[in-house]
């Protein structure tokens, strides 16, 4: 790839020359997809991005929300894909990397990550390599830096097969008083790159995310995928810790894609300056790198700061304390971006052009039809068993597993459940997080689909007694030169944007990945959403039966299995099912009751429908005597809805009234046995059983 | 009375330690290793981490650094010096303790709670428990798997030098319990001297009771 002959118009326009190789480079990386978000930012004014909560909104490293007025937290989500696909462990462990350095370049400390991940079938050879090589790489990555894995998702679609999806998302803590922004501040001030010498790994990786898979990928794409550190990274994270500390940052950007042409830009540009680097200053691990190389190489693990000159020294010894790397590259300046190198002018643009000044795409879309009912019959215990062991809605066990989440000492509720909570003891908050999607729901139907994948996110939250403070998205979609494949991907934004909307949920920054094609075609269109929300204290109901309560299910059915696991089973299709009108309100009520002393346990309905929640919520000591009236309620699974155990069952009706149906279910019993009367149909599973279902995952990998 | 916390490059579970302590009312702050250890320290903990990336062996690194010659000799003076997860590995590395922890049977990292029972309840580390008394902590390590030979594990056991097993709720030794392979599913050990301790568990994960449960502390008030 390399820049198109109207970019090269438009770029030969502006600087009154044709560009050099150096800035030709940069203009093709920084006006990539994947940098400029030329076929999404069109759509993306569709989101609502501001509440009184927000401190720092889209645009930065990462957003800022107030938890308290004292006490912030950073979201921010990346994506790793096309890297993941060509080498599965070193590409998931850098989309670690990449999203907990913009959690550092706030001035915060990173304290919980989330993975949502989406691959082939489980029953293919490959998936299972992807899938195995991306957890451990997450794992040997977020495990070594000390940063909890706390929550995410998994799912496997035949879709993903030839383009699997790692999306990360980090959440940061930090007292108010010490934000720093990616803004440069003043001219003359120092640029000092921290970390990583730059060898020539990862060259080229912007425009690589932004162009479809190729078939000989895995091979021919190698040199564009970087390799991590953890070590480097977990001193980097001490070292900007300690710089932030004592006040020696005035603003700071990591180096991801683009690298550091890209990091140095925008930094300067997002001030209204420009900058004059010399090349020949930075640091590097491999000989005789050119002009284009050091400003384009995505080596891991480095930091760019900007810092007034009498710090400079402050921060030279701080970087030698932890033994890295650090080099005073130039200066933030009035006028031009300029890179000089050998004692030539390399780059010479204007900095808000190169980083700004990219052309929108106005792409042709097409929206997908929505299916007819056309259900089939099904004996109805095996839809149960097989929609309760699918891999997508199995236990996730073997994953989280192998991520700690608990060091830091902030996970009161850990994964596993519907959402984690993280005590913010400086605040007295729980901050609960929850992050994912469902690609089933959002190729049945896109639009539709990704609202209910915002709502369920919201009511992960409220299940723990939590109500949505902000969310930040990851937006994956295919080619998006295919009509009906940006069709599909703007009906994910604009779900995603009036279901948040409805929810008062400010989306506060996010990732755009398009070009996920292959020769297998088209990812689903996936609207990762990561949401947090706040809650008093840190203490939550747990998802699993107490044995001693009646089961209400709250919230409203929609009707309908269109999307369901149950669909991709039984075969047969179906339109997708309605959402509630008021879903602030079942949200905050659903938080009410979670809070609320006579409530044992509360678990949401989504993924598998009611079968999956009942099932994940027996224990050996505690199951459910269950009445539905038949399989479609059985396997609904319309979000918006939860299980709750409660010793008052009035009391929830109260709190609900005029808010969401609340449907008895039953009783809790205590013998560790799930018993279903569906319609004219008697269920029966002891909770060793159900657990050998649930544990497919594991059985198969281990 | 200031416990030490030894920082290493890579240590990442040192923040975690001083607050489990300063909860319980143990005064201690992190130490960076190159700084060395201050003179009148009353206790040394080697937190849980990745110290050098564990890149060429859990703790073989960190074993070398200098702060390590320091920590020998408070040792030897008796002052009470603690190795947990990667902090144990460092202690085996270094000789403070006998054995070696290496590589899980699962070969794969392992985040889960576990149940140690208590060996030996005469011990600093251990006297805030009932001898078989059950505790449940979390583990987190991918080189977990106590390992020693024939002979040298029947001296640790003759001299009551093993301070927990992996066991079930019900206090059982069993090979189902033994979440990575270790030799008579030792989770813990004692050095020369009870006064130095190394265990794979995290102690300092069940310390705060607004995560994780309390079980863990009695061995943190082994510095008290």
């Amino acid at each position: 790839m390399s820049l198109s002959d109207a970019d090269h118009e438009l770029v030969v326009a502006e600087l009154g020359r044709e560009p050099t190789t150096a800035e030709a480079a940069l203009f093709e990386n920084l006006w990539s997809e994947h940098c400029a978000y030329r076929s999404s930012r069109p759509l993306l004014s569709a989101f609502d991005s501001e509440s009184p909560d927000v401190v720092v909104g889209p645009g930065d490293d990462a957003a800022v929300v107030a938890v308290s007025d004292d006490t912030y937290v950073t979201l921010g989500i990346e994506s790793h894909n096309h890297p993941s696909y060509v080498d599965p462990y070193d590409g998931a462990a850098t989309g670690v990397g990449g999203i907990v350095r913009d959690t550092l370049s706030m001035g915060a400390y990173p304290i919980a990550l989330a993975d949502s991940l989406y691959f082939g079938d489980f029953s293919e050879e490959h998936s299972r390599y992807l899938f195995e090589g991306v957890v451990e790489g997450i794992a040997d990555y977020g495990n070594a830096i000390g940063v909890p894995t706390v929550t995410g998702s998994v799912d496997f679609h035949s879709d993903y097969e030839g383009n699997p999806l790692v999306n990360v998302a980090c959440v940061g803590l930090l007292p108010a008083e010490r934000l720093v922004t990616a803004e440069a501040q003043n001219a003359e001030n120092k640029l000092v790159l921290v970390g990583n010498g730059t060898g020539r790994d990862g060259l080229g990786g912007a425009s690589f995310a932004s162009e479809d898979l190729a078939e000989d990928a895995e091979t021919e794409d190698r040199p564009a995928v970087q390799v991590g550190d953890p070590y480097t990274e977990k001193l980097l994270i001490e070292a900007n810790e300690d710089l932030v500390d004592a006040g020696l940052v005035q603003s700071a950007r990591d180096l991801g894609a683009a690298g550091l042409g890209g990091a140095s830009s925008e930094l300067v540009a997002k001030g209204g300056f420009g900058a004059e680097i010399d090349l020949d200053a930075v640091h590097q691990r491999e000989p005789n790198m050119n002009a284009m190389e050091i400003l384009l190489a995505e080596s891991q693990e480095r930091m760019c700061y900007e810092v007034r000159p009498e710090d400079v020294e402050a921060v030279e010894e701080i970087a030698e304390k932890y033994d890295l790397g650090c080099s005073v590259i130039g200066e933030v300046a009035e006028g031009n971006y300029v890179c000089t190198f050998d004692g030539e002018v390399a780059v010479d643009v204007p900095a808000e052009y190169l980083a700004d000044g990219a052309p929108m795409n106005d792409l042709d879309a097409v929206d997908p039809d929505q299916p007819e009912r056309d259900l089939p019959r099904v004996d109805l215990s095996e839809a149960f068993e097989a929609v309760v062991g699918s891999p997508t809605t199995a236990s996730k066990r073997w994953v989280y597993r192998q991520y700690d989440h608990e060091v830091g000492l902030r996970t009161a509720v850990k994964p596993g459940d519907d959402a984690a909570v993280m005590a913010i003891r400086e605040a007295e908050k729980g901050l609960a997080f929850s992050s994912g999607a469902n690609p089933k729901w959002t190729s049945a139907a896109p639009y539709d689909g990704a609202r209910a994948v915002a709502l369920e996110n919201a009511i992960n939250l409220a299940a723990k007694g939590a109500t949505p403070l902000a969310a930040v998205d990851c937006l994956n979609g295919g080619n998006p030169e295919k009509p009906e494949v940006y069709g599909g991907f703007k009906g994910i934004v604009d779900g995603l944007a009036d279901m948040c909307r409805d929810l008062s949920t400010p989306v506060v920054g996010g990732n755009v990945s398009l070009y996920n094609d292959s020769v297998t075609g088209p990812i689903p269109p996936t609207p990762t959403l990561a949401v947090v929300g706040t809650k008093d204290g840190y203490d939550a109901p747990p998802a699993a039966f107490s044995g001693e309560g009646t089961l209400l299910l709250v919230g409203t059915g929609g009707g309908a299995l269109g999307g369901s696991e149950y669909l991709a089973h039984a075969g047969g299709s179906d339109k997708f099912p309605e959402l509630p009108k008021n879903p602030a309100e079942v949200v905050a009520e659903l938080a009410a009751v979670a809070n609320d002393e006579t409530t044992l346990a509360v678990h949401d309905v989504s993924h598998g429908g009611l079968a999956v929640s009942l099932a994940e919520m027996v224990t050996e000591n505690a199951g459910a005597d269950v009445t539905v009236d038949g399989a479609l309620s059985l396997f609904d699974e319309t979000p918006g809805r939860a299980v709750v155990e409660t010793t008052d069952p009035e009391r929830v009706r109260e709190t609900f009234d005029g808010a969401a149906p609340v449907l008895e279910l039953g009783e809790a019993t205590d013998d560790g046995t799930l018993s279903l009367s569906v319609g004219e149909e008697q269920l029966v599973y002891t909770a060793e059983e159900i657990r050998v279902m649930r544990d497919v995952i594991a059985r198969e990998l281990d | 009375m200031t416990v030490s916390v030894v920082q290493f490059g890579g240590s990442n579970c040192d923040r975690d330690a001083v607050s489990a302590l300063s909860h319980l009312g143990i005064d201690a702050e992190r130490v960076w290793h190159e700084d060395g250890l201050p003179e009148d320290t009353t206790g040394v903990m080697l937190p849980g981490g990745f110290s050098y990336g564990d890149y060429l062996r859990a703790g073989a690194m960190a074993a070398q650094s200098p702060i390590m010659s320091d920590v020998y000799e408070a040792a030897e003076r008796g002052v009470p010096v603690l190795g947990v997860c990667n902090g144990a590995q460092v202690g085996c590395e270094s000789g403070l303790t006998d054995g070696a922890f290496t590589t899980n049977e699962s070969a794969r990292f392992q985040c889960e709670n576990v149940f140690l029972r208590v060996e030996n309840a005469d011990t600093p580390w251990t006297a805030a428990y009932d001898d078989g008394e059950v505790i449940e902590v979390p583990i987190a390590h991918g080189e977990g798997r106590f390992e020693i030979s024939g002979e040298r594990y029947e001296a640790l056991e003759a001299g009551e030098k093993v301070l927990f097993r992996y066991c079930d709720a019900d206090g059982n030794v069993t090979d189902a319990a033994n979440p990575n392979g270790s030799t008579g599913n030792v989770a813990g050990i004692l050095g020369e001297r009870a006064s130095v301790a190394v265990l794979m568990p995290h102690p300092e994960r069940a310390t705060l009771d607004d995560v994780g449960g309390t079980d863990g502390a009695g061995i943190l008030r082994g510095f008290d």
